[in-house]
């Protein structure tokens, strides 16, 4: 696998404030990455410590295979910071053709990008007249103009409306398609959930976890049960080796599982001992279950 | 260093306002100049030519037109400011970082502007002063008209320094309304010094000597005043009124000093600020 930025032992104090304790962890090319992490957790900073506009205290960070200069890696990559921000009084395109300077490309790409989110009608008007949404979309399509190997996005859906969220989503799962490493920083579980396959869970400048989504808690899932039978399957469950924990709300009874067991093997057990499920759904716990757990044990 | 300047230029270009000071900063001192070289006539009652007093004459008008041009200088140093200013309210200066300008690149694409500019004003104030040097001077030999053109050069080193100045105090406070205060309170600053250096050496001349070194006086001293050489060409007899107006070589390296310092100062500045 190819390293696009590895991170060793990166810390930024603010004063007193630790922002970033410690912190490691390394992107390869080709997936989508999510930070994971509370309000004030130390995500933007750490984005802002890579993207050069935030000093680190200690530690170190390199792009790529370590060759380049941070300098010349930001321009190979797309990166939106909380707010998306451009000149006001310049015309959309007027704003991209400035980023086209910076970056040192051409600047042909403009009216693709443009297109891509939707806004190549809207070229000719002046920045500030632009919604949130359109900024955003504005802020998409100029971290974009460089065909970057890896699009950094802080927060893109914050302050939007369901219609501009789904819109940017979307956006993202179609540049994550093209084989784009994305790294997405954000507060919104289900977000991270829905884009990511790989995540950091920060708190408060620590972390918590890295790895896949999937493989966030060491889970087997839990079992969601009805029956006529209540107190008999609660009875059968207490005796059962690969149940853990069984917690009973009402009718609803959950059985967490210790061993691996499927849903089907588990029903023909309990049609063999008698009992009828009206009601059985397995599950894995949410990330969010999963984020409060984490966060919760340490 | 042509793509910081494009970058920089297109910035202030599109900009309506950053515009329009930059227009009045070039066309007002040349209004000014050619207004003041043509013949006015009050109606008949009498009329005010300044050419008669000989002020147009060469080498003196290098150093009149040098001398009241550098008082339009107010009208860049607010683009000067505003467009460090700018930068920090639209948080454009953090996007630009992002985007791949380091933040050297960043203070070089202003200063570049800056010595841009200047070169600028300094031509176009050298080629006016020419044609109406040309044309009212009652002297008009090679060695005469390109005696002190050296003037001109304390004109450019005098801009390049005094927006040096203007960017730093932006850099500093990142606010241009501030950044201008600040220009004041430095005035003021300045003549604490002066004071101060009055009550320790006792001596006004040695008070000024130390006051020459500071940033806005030193600007000052490349082009002294000009009032009262014109009264000296008019009353040659009268020596008591003579006084030191030349370029020193000295007054034009602290000038540069002051100015690599306050760059330096700025990229520093930014180097160590978190965005």
């Amino acid at each position: 696998m190819e390293p696009i930025l590895t991170i060793n032992n990166l810390t930024k104090k603010f004063g007193y404030l630790t922002a970033v304790k410690n912190l490691s962890f390394t992107i390869n090319k080709g997936n989508v990455y999510g930070i994971l992490g509370p309000n004030g957790s130390g995500k933007s900073t750490t984005l802002g410590i890579v993207l050069n506009v935030v000093n680190k205290t200690q530690g170190d960070f390199h792009w790529f295979d370590g060759n380049t200069t941070t300098h010349d890696a930001l321009k190979q990559v797309g990166a939106i910071i909380e707010r998306p921000n451009f000149y006001p009084y310049m015309t959309a395109e007027q704003n991209l053709k400035l980023v086209c300077r910076i970056k040192g490309v051409d600047r042909s790409k403009i009216e693709e990008k443009l297109a891509i989110v939707g806004l190549l009608d809207r070229k000719d008007h002046k920045f500030r007249t632009y919604s949130l949404g359109m900024k955003q979309r504005l802020a998409i399509a100029s971290a974009l103009l460089n065909d970057p190997e890896i699009l950094i996005l802080d927060e893109p859906t914050n302050g939007l409306d369901p219609q501009g969220i789904h819109q940017i989503r979307q956006i993202i799962k179609d540049i994550a398609a093209n084989g784009t490493t994305i790294l997405l920083a954000s507060h919104l579980l289900d977000e991270v959930e829905k884009v990511c396959s790989h995540v950091v869970v920060l708190r408060k400048g620590e972390k918590l976890y890295a790895g896949r989504v999937d493989e966030m808690i060491n889970s087997h899932g839990f079992f969601e049960l009805k029956a006529e039978k209540h107190q008999e399957l609660i009875g059968l469950l207490e005796l059962h080796s690969n149940i853990g924990k069984i917690k009973v709300e009402g009718e609803l009874i959950t059985a967490f599982l210790n061993e691996p067991m499927s849903a089907s093997d588990f029903n023909k057990l309990m049609f063999d001992k008698g009992i009828l499920l009206s009601h059985l759904v397995k599950r894995k716990e949410s990330l969010e279950e999963q984020f409060l757990q984490l966060t919760d044990n340490q | 260093m042509l793509r910081l300047i494009k970058i920089e230029f297109q910035k202030l270009w599109l900009n309506k306002v950053s515009l329009v000071l930059i227009f009045i900063s070039f066309i007002l001192p040349f209004t000014v100049l050619i207004l003041s070289s043509i013949k006015i006539n009050f109606f008949g009652f009498f009329t005010l030519e300044l050419g008669e007093l000989g002020i147009f004459n060469f080498p003196i008008i290098w150093h009149i037109t040098t001398f009241f041009a550098s008082y339009f200088k107010f009208f860049f140093a607010i683009v000067v400011v505003s467009m460090i200013g700018n930068e920090y309210s639209n948080k454009t200066l953090k996007q630009n970082l992002i985007d791949g300008l380091s933040k050297k690149e960043f203070v070089l694409s202003k200063f570049y502007t800056i010595v841009f500019f200047s070169l600028c004003a300094t031509l176009l104030i050298g080629i006016a002063t020419f044609v109406i040097g040309m044309y009212y001077s009652s002297y008009t030999e090679a060695t005469i008209i390109f005696r002190e053109v050296e003037f001109l050069l304390a004109y450019f080193v005098k801009l390049v320094g005094f927006f040096s100045l203007c960017l730093f105090f932006g850099m500093l406070v990142k606010r241009s309304a501030f950044a201008l205060a600040f220009l004041v309170v430095l005035y003021i600053v300045e003549w604490l010094v002066f004071w101060a250096a009055v009550y320790v050496s006792g001596t006004v001349e040695t008070a000024f000597k130390v006051k020459g070194f500071l940033p806005l006086e030193s600007m000052y001293n490349l082009i002294n005043q000009p009032i009262q050489r014109i009264v000296m060409t008019k009353f040659p007899e009268k020596t008591d009124i003579m006084y030191d107006y030349a370029v020193h070589w000295y007054e034009i390296a602290i000038v540069l000093g002051w100015t690599a310092l306050f760059v330096f100062l700025s990229y520093l500045l930014l180097k160590k600020r978190d965005l």
